[in-house]
């Protein structure tokens, strides 16, 4: 039973992550950010040396945790910061749909680079070995990975509430969040408010590709899409710009996905991705404006 | 969908036909010719393919008309609804494997796959029977699926679909007896002329060209640009979504079919992300709000594609040959996507249809 329980919030921490990481860019610009997988990707590959082995080299996976976990978030929000500079900064005043298309071309763009520095075969690393003894709490064997994802999950969540509650730049992209052209004419710099949602949502990138790569010991191209589709969805579900609502869908779906693969008959477990989508219809059906409807994000007529 | 276009002579033309319905047809006489440079430009580049006879090349043009079909389909809902689906791709999926259950040889087909009912199981038809059904199998499909989501709008109908094609993708992958699972279906008769499909995506662009200028077509049109508007004029919105979404899986389900002909292989991953996100790509570069930047979408993206392959592949000009590194390819087609969506947000045709007169708006 504690096993499910911690099953099921340690795959919620990483929906809830990625899910964080996309409504913090959508909150500011309206952008759903498809290539936000591919810099979790990016964050897994700077671990390593580029070349086309089947064994990773390991570069910066060497490094002792306090300085290797700073690293890979400072890559992901360099990444992401350029990513903002580069190519989204010409969208600001684009539709959704066009920016959408255009996040995924450079989310494209960011795989194929990945794809011809290491080849697209998966990887084994070997990070931080000794997380991933068990450990005894309550009678239930748990791998030590799985408490550390989800203490470092709640970590993170506390810190950004605190940062986004209690410090004036926090402050400004709450702010910016809930009407961006208000917040401006109030004096919030546009730029410095949506280069700050990007340098957070790339460090959010680095800390799934740590717990990420920690959990499955490989690194492969394609990873980042799986955990992406799943925090979209999350986004939506909780109210697409709503923080709070994008973190709590990410642990419902994380603990969807779990309490189906065990209630499920054997038969119909292969199925639990199609009954855990057909639940997402449902719930959009009821609410679809997510759990947690932001303020601002409907239109007025 | 953001209504910064200028959008006024649409309403104008609903409401005249809502109110006065004029003469019949003068709304089709006006705009027919669209449909009919857009079926020309087809059929040119099937008499170009025929006049070099290269078999890769004629594989290469398939792939061209297979995509319009897709493409046109996609428009039909996204263009004129104005919602993005990500859930299209799964309607091709259905379709393709329709195809294969009724073109293959029941011989393989016991064996391939052990749940069909026996009566399928015995049925092989041609291959052009087999799509027909299959568009309707798909468009089936998307009267069931769309009962349900054409009642959500906006990100919440986009991503409502995104699931429904996770769903699809997800039944199709694990039903091992029905479907075969992940692993390939074999056996389908590979159609290599290129006549049937030049057919097929003609015949598209003409029910899509039908569609919007239909009631219903000009109603959901309305809808797109003002929703408040056409819903306070009568217009029944998730009806007029339903219509499309239906025609438009239909169109979908066709291509699946004829796409399972070109390659002769089916899986269901084949039918997944990569084409859905391609599919759109060329859409929106194209122009979502408009048939011809759907055609002219696809064939300027595959015409790109196509020619970064060859560079890839290398090319000799004089004595030096060169090529460009693998994989860069794919790179340059997304920098090239992101420019051209940077200059022209609205896609190269934004709204606009080619014609030979000049047009304002649609």
């Amino acid at each position: 039973m504690l096993q499910i329980l911690f099953d099921a919030l340690s795959l919620g921490s990483l929906y809830a992550l990625g899910a964080l990481g996309i409504a913090l860019i959508f909150g500011v610009m309206r952008l759903v950010n498809f290539a936000h997988g591919d810099v979790i990707a990016f964050c897994v590959f700077a671990l390593l040396w580029p070349s086309t082995d089947a064994m990773a080299i390991v570069f910066a996976g060497q490094l002792p945790w306090y300085l290797l976990i700073p690293f890979v978030l400072l890559c992901g929000a360099g990444l992401s910061v350029l990513c903002e500079i580069v190519v989204f900064r010409r969208f600001r005043k684009a539709n959704p749909a066009t920016m959408m298309i255009a996040s995924f071309a450079l989310g494209f763009v960011i795989r194929y680079f990945l794809l011809m520095l290491f080849s697209s075969r998966p990887k084994s690393i070997n990070l931080l070995p000794e997380l991933s003894q068990p450990v005894e709490i309550f009678g239930a064997r748990l791998p030590l990975l799985q408490l550390i994802t989800i203490v470092a999950t709640m970590l993170i969540l506390l810190g950004l509430t605190v940062f986004l509650r209690r410090t004036r730049f926090g402050l400004e992209m709450r702010a910016a969040a809930e009407n961006f052209s208000m917040a401006r004419m109030l004096g919030v710099r546009a730029n410095r408010v949506i280069m700050g949602a990007f340098a957070l949502s790339g460090a959010l990138a680095g800390a799934i590709a740590l717990i990420f790569v920690a959990q499955t010991g490989t690194a492969d191209i394609q990873m980042g899409a799986a955990i992406m589709l799943m925090a979209f969805i999350a986004t939506v579900i909780g109210g697409l710009g709503s923080l709070a609502g994008a973190v709590l869908a990410g642990f419902l779906l994380g603990a969807a996905s779990v309490i189906m693969q065990v209630m499920l008959p054997i038969d119909a477990r292969p199925f639990r991705d199609a009954f855990v989508y057909g639940a997402v219809i449902l719930v959009l059906l009821f609410r679809p404006q997510g759990l947690i409807s932001a303020r601002g994000t409907k239109e007025r007529v | 969908m953001s209504a910064a276009s200028p959008t006024i002579e649409p309403h104008l033309t609903t409401g005249a036909i809502v109110a006065k319905t004029p003469r019949p047809f003068v709304l089709a006489r006006r705009t027919i010719i669209t449909p009919i440079l857009l079926a020309l430009l087809m059929i040119a580049i099937a008499l170009l393919t025929m006049m070099t006879g290269s078999r890769p090349f004629n594989q290469v043009i398939i792939d061209v008309f297979l995509r319009v079909i897709l493409v046109v389909g996609l428009y039909v809902f996204i263009g004129n609804s104005g919602v993005l689906s990500f859930g299209h791709i799964g309607f091709t999926c259905l379709g393709a494997y329709v195809a294969a259950w009724l073109t293959i040889n029941p011989m393989m087909k016991k064996m391939a796959f052990t749940g069909l009912p026996s009566w399928l199981i015995k049925t092989q038809m041609p291959y052009w029977e087999a799509a027909i059904i299959a568009a309707i199998f798909a468009g089936l499909a998307a009267l069931i699926f769309g009962r349900i989501l054409m009642r959500l709008s906006g990100i919440a109908a986009s991503i409502a679909t995104f699931a429904m094609l996770a769903m699809i993708n997800t039944i199709y992958s694990n039903w091992e007896t029905v479907t075969g699972g992940t692993s390939s279906v074999v056996g389908i008769p590979i159609i290599r002329s290129i006549w049937p499909y030049l057919i097929a995506a003609i015949i598209s662009i003409f029910i899509a060209w039908a569609h919007a200028i239909s009631r219903s077509g000009l109603a959901l049109r309305a809808a797109r640009d003002e929703p408040t508007a056409a819903a306070a004029s009568g217009v029944d919105i998730p009806r007029e979504r339903l219509v499309a979404f239906v025609i438009s899986g239909a169109i979908m389900g066709l291509g699946g079919a004829l796409m399972a002909h070109s390659i002769g292989v089916v899986t269901p991953d084949t039918f997944y992300l990569g084409l859905t996100f391609i599919t759109i790509a060329m859409l929106v570069v194209g122009g979502m709000g408009s048939l011809s930047g759907a055609v002219i979408g696809v064939v300027f993206l595959s015409a790109l594609i196509q020619t970064l392959r060859w560079l890839e592949a290398g090319v000799s000009i004089g004595d030096v040959a060169f090529a460009i590194p693998k994989g860069l390819q794919e790179i340059a087609l997304g920098i090239i996507m992101i420019i051209i969506l940077a200059l022209r947000p609205a896609g190269v045709f934004g709204n606009r249809e080619i014609s030979l007169t000049r047009n304002r708006g649609d």
